[in-house]
Order: structure tokens, then C-alpha cells, then sequence
């Protein structure tokens, strides 16, 4: 379903991506490894298209992601380095006001969605007054709520207590089993079945 | 042919949706810190009353200077309130967000620079009365005064758009940006005090006033586009 072709990218005259290649099927996962530096959030931003490769291709079904951006983006789920949320917003509102961009959300939608990632629904605490492990819930809940073939996740259980790396594993297990496609850069183990995980190391 | 007219129309409708909404945003995260938008406001106003005591007190005299207080009042303290632009939404990964989302990304950011002048814009020119009163402007002239102004900050929000868009990624932007938009902003700045400086004499002032409508309705066709590759560059 996702394919990457010998992506190469360079940071000034410093290769950071030399070669990259693999190949997901459905109801498959690519975990990206490697040390800090190793390029782990510079291929997922060329992958979602925000950093242009200088070299090769990422295919979406066959066809190059960069024919028709729209089309791939509007199957995507991105979740980066930032929470993407407004601090003076409620989760609820915050939510309301990024996935409700793109979907028509209704309040009990999202209710239900931020009651699964275990933050109460009527929380009126403002996003900045949340600890960061919430904020980083409140930000899968709004990929739970995008409701994308594709997700890309830089780092989705940083900063997440036991609890919630483990709901991580269960909402990607249930992703995968309805046929959607991840790629997750992170080294914590993802717990999810080993015949469904492809790992990328990058050095 | 037909479904392909009716996918465009549907993600036509999507995206004005979803235009509406972040505008909704903006204006929701503006009134729980009103600071941010007050702030410029009060500096024109500041601005505009401190050429009256630094220069010469004397009526006639006040009112040849006060199109040319009007419009650097205005253009500095638009430039004032652009850094605040996308700079939060670009550090929290906001724009990240909107760059991935599928949705025309220039219609977006057309929405929140909209919010901007609602919030820059339009208060100058409510508060504007106040200044050009006290710049000796006759009564007469204030209708006349307040139309260029309206027109001149649309135009001045679009442009400062584009600088606001380039400078993002840089960590103190604040003396680029000014570096980048002043120039951008000079014709804004000639044609609007042109016409203020009628409005004020009580002479017909649409000469000039259609010149800056012009640039006007230019920026609002070209500066979108500008604004969203910026941003596409700033976010790599």
C-alpha cells in the first residue's frame, strides 16, 4: 500500500537519508529505529511530503504521492514533534478545531474519542494546564478521530505513562486489523504482533 | 465528467468549512487573550498622538502631517501584530498539521491573515476618529479618512502576510520581517496618505483611493499563494 523507492536526502553537503527503501502492506507497520540524529523524523516528514527528497519516491497505491498531494494527504494522519494543540483551548475545543477541519466531527465523537485515550470528557482544563503526557493523549486522539488509512507518528508515546503506551499498542493493533497502514518512529517497543511489524534502522 | 465536477464541488464546500472554522478558532483563542491584539491598537494610537507633541501645536500645521502620522502609525503597528501571525502556530506544529491535511493550504492561511485584520484592522480604524480628531482633521473628513484606512489595512494584513510567512522558521524574525514587508509596503503607504491627505483637505480623494484598492484586491488575488509557499519552505 506504501512504498518508498531509494529515497535519498541530503542537510546541506550531510546525507541524512541514503537509499531508503521498503514496502508496507496492509494491516502493516514500519517501525523506524535508530540512534538520535539518524534522520527517524526527517524520513517521516519526507515520507508525508513536508520535506521534498531530492531523489527516489514514495508511492501510495501505486501511484506517486507527489502527483496528487491532496488525495495522499487527505489519507493521512500526522502526529509530530509538537502536540499541534492551542494552549488556550480545552481538549475538547482543540479537537474540535483541528480534526474538525477535516471531518465533521460532533461533540459526542469526540467525546468518545477522548474517553478512550482516558481523559474524562467534559475536562474543562485549558490544553497549557494539561501535563505533557495528556497533551500527547489529546493529540492521538485527535488521530483516532481523523480516521486515516495512514498514519505517520513521530515519537506518539513520549512522554506517555504505562497505561497509555499500552492503549498506544491496542488503537494501532485495531488500526492494522481494519487494513491501515503505520509508520512510527520510536524505540520503546510497540507491542503490537511481530508478524504485522517491519522495522527500519537507520544509521 | 460530472463526478469529477462533483468531487471538486465537495472539496470546494470541505475547504470553505473548514476556513470558517479556523477563523472561528483564531477569534476564540483571541478573546481569551486579548493583550495580543490590544497592544498594536494602543500603539497607534500612542503613535499618533506623539506627533502632536513633538512637532509644532499649531492647528494648520498639525493637519499637514497628520495623513503622514495616520499611516506610519498604521503600518507600524500592523507590523507589530505580524510576528504573532503563524509564529504559534508553526512552533506547536499547527501548520504542520494544515500543510498535511489536504486542504488547500493558501485558503487556510487566507482564513487566519482574515482573522488578522479582523483583529488589527478593523479596531485601528474604529479608533481612528479619535486620532485624526486629534490631528486637526475637520469632522468632515472623517468618513473619508476611515474608508482609506479600511481599504489600506486589508491591503497592508495581505502583504504583511507573506513576510510574516518567510520569517517564520527564524528564531528572532522580528527585524527581517520589518526589512521585508516595509518596502512591500511603500505604495500602500504613498497612496494611502495621498488620499488621507485629500480626504483631510475635503477634496475628492478617489484617485487614489482606487489606486490603493487595487493593490488591495492584487494582494488578496497573489499574496495567498505567496503566503502558503512561504510557509511550505519555512516548515522543511
Amino acid at each position: 500500500m506504501l512504498q518508498a523507492i531509494n529515497l535519498h536526502l541530503w542537510r546541506g553537503d550531510q546525507p541524512v537519508l541514503r537509499g531508503v527503501s521498503f514496502q508496507l502492506a496492509a494491516g502493516h507497520c514500519l517501525q523506524v529505529l535508530g540512534i538520535n540524529g539518524a534522520g527517524k523524523s526527517t524520513l517521516l516528514r519526507a515520507l508525508s511530503g513536508l520535506l521534498p527528497v531530492e531523489e527516489g519516491s514514495v508511492l501510495w497505491r501505486g501511484t506517486d504521492t507527489r502527483l496528487d498531494r491532496h488525495a495522499f494527504h487527505a489519507q493521512l494522519a500526522w502526529m509530530g514533534h509538537g502536540a499541534a494543540l492551542k494552549g488556550d483551548l480545552t481538549a475538547r475545543e482543540n479537537l474540535r478545531y483541528s480534526a474538525g477541519l477535516r471531518r465533521a466531527l460532533s461533540a459526542a465523537a469526540i467525546d468518545a474519542a477522548l474517553g478512550r485515550v482516558g481523559i474524562a470528557a467534559p475536562d474543562p482544563r485549558l490544553a497549557r494546564q494539561m501535563s505533557a503526557g495528556q497533551q500527547r493523549r489529546v493529540a492521538l486522539a485527535r488521530v483516532l478521530l481523523l480516521a486515516c488509512p495512514v498514519w505517520m507518528l513521530d515519537e506518539p508515546t513520549a512522554n506517555l505513562d504505562a497505561a497509555g503506551q499500552a492503549f498506544f499498542a491496542l488503537m494501532l493493533t485495531e488500526h492494522l486489523e481494519r487494513g491501515g497502514v503505520a509508520v512510527v518512529a520510536t524505540h520503546q517497543a510497540l507491542g503490537i504482533d511481530a508478524r504485522n511489524l517491519q522495522s527500519l534502522e537507520l544509521t | 465528467m460530472n463526478g469529477v465536477g462533483d468531487a471538486a464541488s465537495g472539496t470546494g464546500v470541505a475547504a470553505l468549512r473548514a476556513g470558517w472554522l479556523l477563523m472561528r478558532r483564531d477569534l476564540r483563542l483571541a478573546l481569551r487573550r486579548p493583550g495580543e491584539w490590544l497592544q498594536p491598537l494602543v500603539f497607534f494610537l500612542v503613535i499618533t498622538t506623539l506627533f502632536p507633541l513633538a512637532g509644532n501645536a499649531e492647528m494648520s500645521r498639525l493637519r499637514d502631517i497628520a495623513p503622514a502620522a495616520l499611516w506610519v502609525g498604521a503600518l507600524l503597528s500592523s507590523l507589530l501584530a505580524l510576528e504573532l501571525l503563524f509564529r504559534e502556530d508553526g512552533q506547536d506544529g499547527t501548520l504542520e498539521q494544515l500543510a498535511v491535511s489536504g486542504l488547500p493550504l493558501a485558503w487556510m492561511l487566507l482564513a487566519k491573515t482574515c482573522v488578522h485584520w479582523l483583529l488589527t484592522g478593523v479596531p485601528l480604524v474604529l479608533v481612528a476618529p479619535l486620532a485624526a480628531t486629534a490631528l486637526g482633521a475637520p469632522v468632515a473628513a472623517i468618513p473619508g479618512v476611515l474608508a482609506v484606512l479600511l481599504v489600506g489595512s486589508v491591503a497592508l494584513s495581505l502583504i504583511g502576510a507573506v513576510g510574516a510567512g518567510l520569517t517564520l522558521g527564524l528564531r528572532r524574525g522580528g527585524v527581517l520581517l520589518a526589512l521585508l514587508v516595509l518596502p512591500l509596503a511603500v505604495p500602500v503607504l504613498i497612496f494611502g496618505a495621498s488620499a488621507t491627505a485629500r480626504a483631510i483637505a475635503l477634496e475628492p480623494f478617489t484617485a487614489p483611493m482606487y489606486l490603493l484598492a487595487a493593490i488591495a484586491v492584487l494582494s488578496a488575488t497573489l499574496a495567498p499563494l505567496a503566503v502558503a509557499a512561504a510557509v511550505r519552505i519555512s516548515l522543511e
